[in-house]
């Protein structure tokens, strides 16, 4: 192996050395009317990194990640306490608003859903309701740049008018990828992405994690514990709506220092 | 770190045990090779010294297997945390005492050529020496086996013990090189045969790192060496 392949690695597998906070939580509670699905959690999340949320159904990973675009606001029972910030900015805070918010915070979700129109309407869609371009000529750039950084742009380049629905479900989430960087989020939030996809299609999406890794914070809710290790870089353990520990991913899944982790990882749970 | 429950997935469990022994075997087959070879160099046994010789196969072909059966589980079963650094040790742990079969092995073959030798002073040491490396060999095996990280650091420190007995060793043999040329053959096959000893006692003390960082997650802090300075540039 060449001194460059095992940099390479090195640089996928680490801890970026110069972090930046993008996003802090403190002390967060989320009820879903009496019932609380999230018990005082605080965690940060970086720039650089690539943070993956795993633990078992239930335990609050998703309802936690949805916290940080205020995507929870859309149910009516629920209720969040506690501060969330993003660039040291409350996102929780009146003055905030939440559609802004959520271009910068942008969200894939664990079934592609594409809308029932062209793929190149879904890419455009959003910077056009957020007025980010004025000319045909900018939309079609920020088409094509979201596109190729999606790495989708070689396989539609030729048929951007059929409808994105038409595509295979790996394209479609990568179209949901592109759609999500088209509006350029600062955050993107990763709801089980590939739970819906083939091993190849889910090797695309994890290459394309790793590319965009940097350029926006990522954090990643997975079921699959070796997607978390292979994808991310500081992974944190939820269970029954705590965090239970949170650290670089190299250390999670070959020392955990919980009894819990460790017995969730190993699948010695329950 | 307690465990609290055995795998979801039992087969998994199954196939650990099975590693485990595997490597318990083994480990008792080099053992047993260790004190054969050094009971066959005492009685001047030329059967029992090619039997073990013989034997050596059998522990290369345990170290396979292990190989054999870690990379499936790796490969099957993606082990993590304890699981992961556990099939670790054992890859490592079969590496080490396949070397310490081939160190049991080489005193053995050294009996024929010590038959006709005249008897001098140092070979009543060897035995000592012998059961204080199997003494080594054992206790690292049982820590394996009881993952027991304390254990690990005895068998560690226990170290140098041997490593005195092999200074005193050298000194002696070397002594009697110089005061009777004659003894040279013989002196150099037992100066061997005790620095094998002195080998397998560090790869004792390699077992009982594995068995630490399997079991802790940690590596044990570097010890000191025993040896002295003549001795260790030999």
């Amino acid at each position: 192996m060449t001194t460059d392949t095992l940099n390479d690695l090195a640089a996928h597998q680490q801890v970026a050395p110069v972090e930046t906070l993008k996003m802090t939580a403190r002390g967060v509670n989320v009820f879903y009317g009496a019932k609380q699905a999230i018990n005082n959690v605080s965690i940060d999340v970086t720039q650089e990194n690539v943070t993956a949320f795993i633990g078992p159904s239930g335990c609050g990973k998703s309802t936690f990640l949805r916290t940080l675009n205020r995507m929870n606001d859309t149910v009516s029972s629920a209720r969040v306490e506690g501060e969330i910030t993003l660039d040291g900015e409350n996102i929780y805070a009146a003055s905030m608003d939440v559609v802004q918010l959520r271009a910068r915070v942008g969200m894939v979700f664990q079934k592609p859903n594409p809308f029932p129109k062209s793929i190149y309407e879904n890419v455009a869609y959003g910077p056009r309701i957020h007025g980010l371009a004025s000319a045909k000529n900018d939309m079609d750039r920020i088409v094509e740049q979201s596109l190729r950084r999606a790495g989708l742009w070689d396989e539609v380049k030729d048929r951007l008018t059929d409808s994105g629905t038409a595509l295979s479900g790996g394209q479609q989430q990568r179209l949901c990828i592109a759609r999500a960087i088209a509006v350029d989020p600062e955050v993107i939030l990763m709801d089980e992405p590939c739970s819906a996809l083939d091993p190849i299609a889910t090797a695309k999406i994890e290459e394309l994690i790793h590319e965009l890794r940097g350029r926006y914070a990522i954090v990643i809710v997975t079921h699959n514990m070796q997607q978390a290790a292979r994808v991310s870089q500081r992974t944190a353990f939820f269970h029954l709506g705590t965090l239970v520990e949170y650290g670089d991913t190299s250390d999670i899944f070959t020392n955990p220092r919980e009894t819990r982790t460790k017995d969730y990882i190993t699948g010695r749970y329950g | 770190m307690a465990t609290t429950n055995g795998h979801t997935v039992k087969a998994f469990d199954e196939d650990l045990g099975q590693l485990r022994g595997l490597v318990a075997e083994m480990g008792g087959r080099a053992e047993a090779a260790i004190s054969g070879a050094m009971q066959a160099l005492v009685r001047r046994d030329l059967d029992a010294a090619a039997m073990i010789v013989e034997e050596d196969r059998k522990i290369d072909t345990i170290e396979t297997e292990i190989e054999r059966q870690a990379l499936r589980l790796i490969a099957l079963r993606a082990p993590m945390a304890d699981d992961l650094r556990e099939i670790l040790a054992a890859l490592k742990i079969s590496g080490v005492v396949e070397r310490m079969g081939d160190y049991a092995k080489n005193i053995a073959k050294r009996v024929p050529v010590l038959e006709g030798a005249k008897a001098i002073e140092p070979l009543s040491i060897l035995p000592a020496m012998s059961r204080a490396v199997s003494d080594m060999v054992k206790a690292s095996l049982d820590a394996y086996a009881a993952r027991d990280p304390q254990a690990a650091i005895l068998v560690c420190e226990s170290d140098k013990a041997v490593d005195d007995f092999y200074n005193s060793l050298f000194r002696a043999l070397l002594t009697h090189m110089m005061e009777n040329p004659h003894t040279i053959t013989a002196a150099t096959h037992l100066l061997f045969i005790a620095k094998n000893l002195e080998r397998i006692g560090d790869h004792a003390t390699n077992i009982a790192e594995m068995v630490y960082f399997a079991a802790t997650g940690h590596q044990m802090a570097e010890r000191p060496r025993g040896l002295d300075s003549l001795a260790r540039a030999i």
